[in-house]
């Protein structure tokens, strides 16, 4: 055993003696990190990259610029950081062309840091906060996201030089049985949604009397609103190789495969680079660090259908079939893709791994509870201040992670809601923000750890119309094979539809519940079995939207088309300023004799055109529900 | 001859080879379970239709007796009020997106549907739930069958038997409600390289796919 333990540890420290040099020289000049995931190039990282390049081209200054993933800030992309030798790194956020020469000429070139658009220091510095000076960096813990936005993820010497591979390495030394334990003794749970034991799924797909075995890495991310495994992949994607490698050698698989949606092109890209660099470092193929195992992975790009995600549907995907999902058992770990055991984890699940194995189980239940040890990764999104990755210790709030890490409520609006989990999940109220997240308290509260998407909803979203397009979402999205599924989520849409048109009738509520209640009880698998979630919570804590739209015909949030009208407050209306006559696309607005704008409520198309164009001066223009009131309105103004 | 394992339905003791599942051994021994999409002799049961649901005393929530395997000692149920329950809603879906035309339909008097509306006096149009109507042409191109899709109600039988025949002239496409079961670019059966040979209508519980003479047309 010990000889096999001396060539790979020695293997794994030639790789790393190669790889230092490159991570040292650029400790010796100024380095510039671009954030360049696919949060910063839509931001327009690459012509701010450029930029850099250009101006420190003519100022004649040979200081590396590389390319990096997200940090997880990406409400503050494009970030760029600037590492000066013997300072503290500083980040930069919301960076601009401008902003981006005037970083080279005065912080790279010169020695003024520009304090203005800085938005953290690495380290300790006189001027700027650091990151945990900050409410959100108290709360977040980062082990998955460490190194993403800090190393370049197309080059496999950053992430060695970072401590890379020593999880496979120390996997390899270990005899399979040994492996799995340590696994199920960090009670990792898999982070696709599900919540299942790591350890049990892989001894389970180990015990089979079957030798081949594969290994699938689920990058299949597809709920509205979530983006987590994209930022992973395309920030750290050695990382999640390394994970699926330590899976492979647990279970003794001889193939793997990444199952990425291609709808994700960047880190497809970035992840066929690492598996390319990683097959000529030898950490993929015959003899992985002169070991005796043998392991080389296949990415595979799904097409974009959500129920693929769905462990059965995936498998079908991959061996060419249509992507439909088929009955468990056999789960897939005793018959999985063409009948072998098959171990599936999600990209998140696979990223822990090389940590458990590097730092020990114990270290791994060191954050969150003994039921959900770790950390948890939340893509925000929505109606929030600062939208981006957060990776925060399991049992950390809902309210931590929305208010503080997540700053809050966008436009000082009110906070009303926190979707949770995608389609499969729930809305959750201001009344259960208290709850300490993890996957069994939310399956309490009605909603789902999922695979970690957040919406936040603010007073302006009407939680029927949620419902309703997460329903149609699943609708859409369902494969259509089974009775509840097809038809089941069908009726509820059509229900729902008739409810943000006004057209709700009293027993609707009962026939939702009903059928919501049948439908997770009848459907093959579990995009069925979950459709009905956003349903269920919505009802059970804004019953009273819903009641609004059938008895009242009104929507309290004044969103659904149907149930509200556009009028113009002759009061705040001011006689000189036609803006709103201009900017109706149906010439609906017309001035009355003194001038004041009156809105024809039979033209009108409810298109919001003109409640943008009034001034804030004036605010003139309100929506009303139901339609009614304006002719209430006019009467008194009259 | 296999191993036999002896179990009770609805308290009634039978015997049943093992490994055969309970949909299976039920019908055999006359116990009736609902059921559509279920084909004898399948490794890996379709179970699209739900509903063949049972109890079985241990088990913590209705399964679909297509999948489930008997064993020995199992006690299974196939009526309890959850059960029904269950079992309507799904038929009642399934009702609400099939044309019911029974006087003038080739599979009166034969149809799957109309069994189980008799055996659980149900009625054969839902109260509950409007009618799911989409209006697909009528595919009248082929010599011996005629198809309906108005009717059919994807248990999927046909493509399986034609897939059987070395044909797999027949497959399904589209998603969610759009689904439906049709030929290789939606070409008419006429077109394609369907040999006429009937298994689909012979298989089709509902009278979507239908021999031509049955239909009572020339």
């Amino acid at each position: 055993m010990s000889n096999l333990n001396d060539t790979v540890i020695n293997a794994l420290g030639r790789l790393k003696e190669a790889a230092l040099p490159e991570w040292q020289a650029l400790k010796e000049k100024t380095v510039i990190l671009v954030g360049a995931a696919t949060c910063g190039r839509a931001a327009g990282a690459l012509p701010v990259m450029q930029t850099i390049k250009d101006e420190l081209a003519r100022q004649s200054i040979d200081a590396p610029v590389v390319e990096v993933g997200c940090m997880g800030s990406c409400y503050a992309e494009p970030i760029v950081v600037v590492l000066k030798p013997g300072q503290p790194g500083l980040v930069y956020g919301y960076v601009t062309e401008g902003i981006a020469s005037r970083l080279v000429l005065d912080y790279v070139a010169g020695d003024d840091p520009c304090v203005e658009f800085a938005l953290a220091a690495l380290e300790t510095h006189e001027m700027i906060p650091t990151f945990a000076d900050y409410p959100r960096g108290q709360i977040e813990q980062k082990v998955v996201l460490e190194h993403c936005g800090f190393i370049d993820p197309e080059n496999i010497n950053h992430y060695l030089a970072a401590g890379g591979y020593a999880g496979l390495a120390h996997a390899l030394t270990l005899p399979p049985e040994e492996l799995i334990q340590e696994i199920k003794a960090s009670g990792l749970r898999g982070r696709g949604g599900a919540g299942f034991s790591t350890g049990m799924k892989w001894e389970t797909c180990r015990k089979q009397a079957e030798q081949t075995r594969y290994v699938i890495c689920n990058a299949d991310e597809g709920d509205p609103g979530a983006f987590m495994d994209r930022n992973i992949l395309e920030s750290n994607p050695h990382l999640v190789l390394e994970g699926l490698c330590i899976a492979a050698c647990a279970v003794g698989a001889q193939k793997g495969y990444f199952y990425v949606r291609a709808e994700y092109p960047l880190a497809v890209d970035r992840l066929k680079k690492a598996v390319a660099q990683a097959r000529d470092a030898g950490l993929l193929g015959s003899g992985i660090l002169d070991s005796s195992f043998s392991f080389d992975v296949e990415i595979f790009q799904g097409s974009g259908a959500f129920v693929c995600g769905e462990e059965t549907a995936l498998l079908a995907s991959l061996e060419g079939e249509p992507g439909l999902p088929r009955h468990r058992p056999p789960f897939p770990a005793v018959a999985g893709l063409w009948g072998k055991p098959t171990v599936i984890n999600n990209v998140k699940t696979l990223s822990y791994v090389p940590y458990i194995m590097k730092k020990g189980a114990r270290w791994f239940r060191e954050t969150g509870t003994p039921d959900n040890p770790g950390t948890a990764i939340f893509a925000l999104a929505g109606k929030v201040v600062s939208t981006g990755l957060a990776e925060v210790p399991m049992s950390t709030t809902l309210r931590d992670v929305i208010f503080e890490v997540g700053s809050g409520v966008a436009e000082g609006k009110n906070f009303k809601a926190v979707q949770i989990g995608g389609p499969s999940g729930g809305c959750l109220p201001e009344s259960v923000l208290d709850t300490a997240i993890n996957f069994d308290s939310l399956n309490k509260a009605g909603a789902i750890m999922g695979s970690g998407g957040m919406v936040i909803l603010d007073e302006d979203d009407c939680m029927v119309e949620i419902a309703r397009f997460f329903l149609d979402f699943t609708q859409k999205e369902s494969c259509g094979k089974c009775t509840f599924c097809r038809l089941g989520t069908k009726h509820m849409l059509d229900i729902l539809e008739r409810i943000t048109k006004g057209k709700g009738r009293p027993e609707d509520l009962e026939l939702l519940t009903e059928l919501a209640e049948d439908i997770k009880a009848g459907s093959l698998c579990n995009l069925g079995k979950t459709a009905p979630n956003p349903i269920l919570s919505t009802l059970r804590y804004f019953r009273d939207e819903y009641e609004a739209h059938i008895h009242e015909k009104r929507c309290p949030a004044l969103m659904c088309k149907d149930l509200i009208a556009f009028y113009i407050l002759p009061e705040k209306c001011e006689r000189s300023c036609d803006v709103c006559v201009g900017s109706c696309p149906v010439e609906a607005i017309y001035p009355n004799e003194d001038r004041i704008k009156v809105i024809k409520q039979d033209k009108c198309v409810k298109c919001n055109s003109c409640l943008v164009a009034c001034p804030p001066q004036y605010k003139a223009i309100v929506k009303l529900s139901p339609p009614e009131m304006v002719a209430e309105k006019e009467k008194v103004a009259k | 001859m296999s191993e036999m394992v002896r179990l009770t339905i609805d308290g009634k003791p039978i015997e049943s080879p093992a490994g055969e599942k309970i949909l299976w051994a039920a019908l055999q021994n006359d116990i009736y379970i609902p059921h559509l999409c279920a084909l004898s002799g399948e490794e890996s049961p379709f179970a699209a239709c739900r509903l063949c649901f049972v109890e079985i005393e241990g088990y913590p929530r209705p399964v679909t007796a297509c999948t489930e395997t008997v064993a020995e000692g199992m006690a299974v149920r196939t009526r309890s009020e959850k059960l029904d329950r269950l079992v309507r809603t799904g038929f009642e879906m399934i009702m609400s997106n099939h044309r019911i035309e029974c006087k003038t339909c080739p599979a009166n008097r034969r149809c799957a549907l109309q069994k189980i509306a008799k055996e659980r006096k149900w009625p054969l149009k839902p109260k509950r739930l409007p009618a799911l109507e989409r209006d697909l042409p009528v595919d009248e191109s082929a010599p011996g069958i005629i198809y309906d899709p108005n009717k059919c109600v994807l248990c999927g039988l046909c493509v399986r038997v034609c897939r059987r025949k070395g044909l797999g002239d027949l497959g399904f496409a589209h998603r969610g409600f759009n689904r439906m079961i049709t030929t290789f670019g939606d070409s008419p059966l006429g077109a394609g390289g369907c040999l006429n040979c009937g298994a689909c209508a012979d298989a089709c519980p509902v009278g979507a796919l239908a021999a031509r003479g049955v239909w009572g047309q020339a």
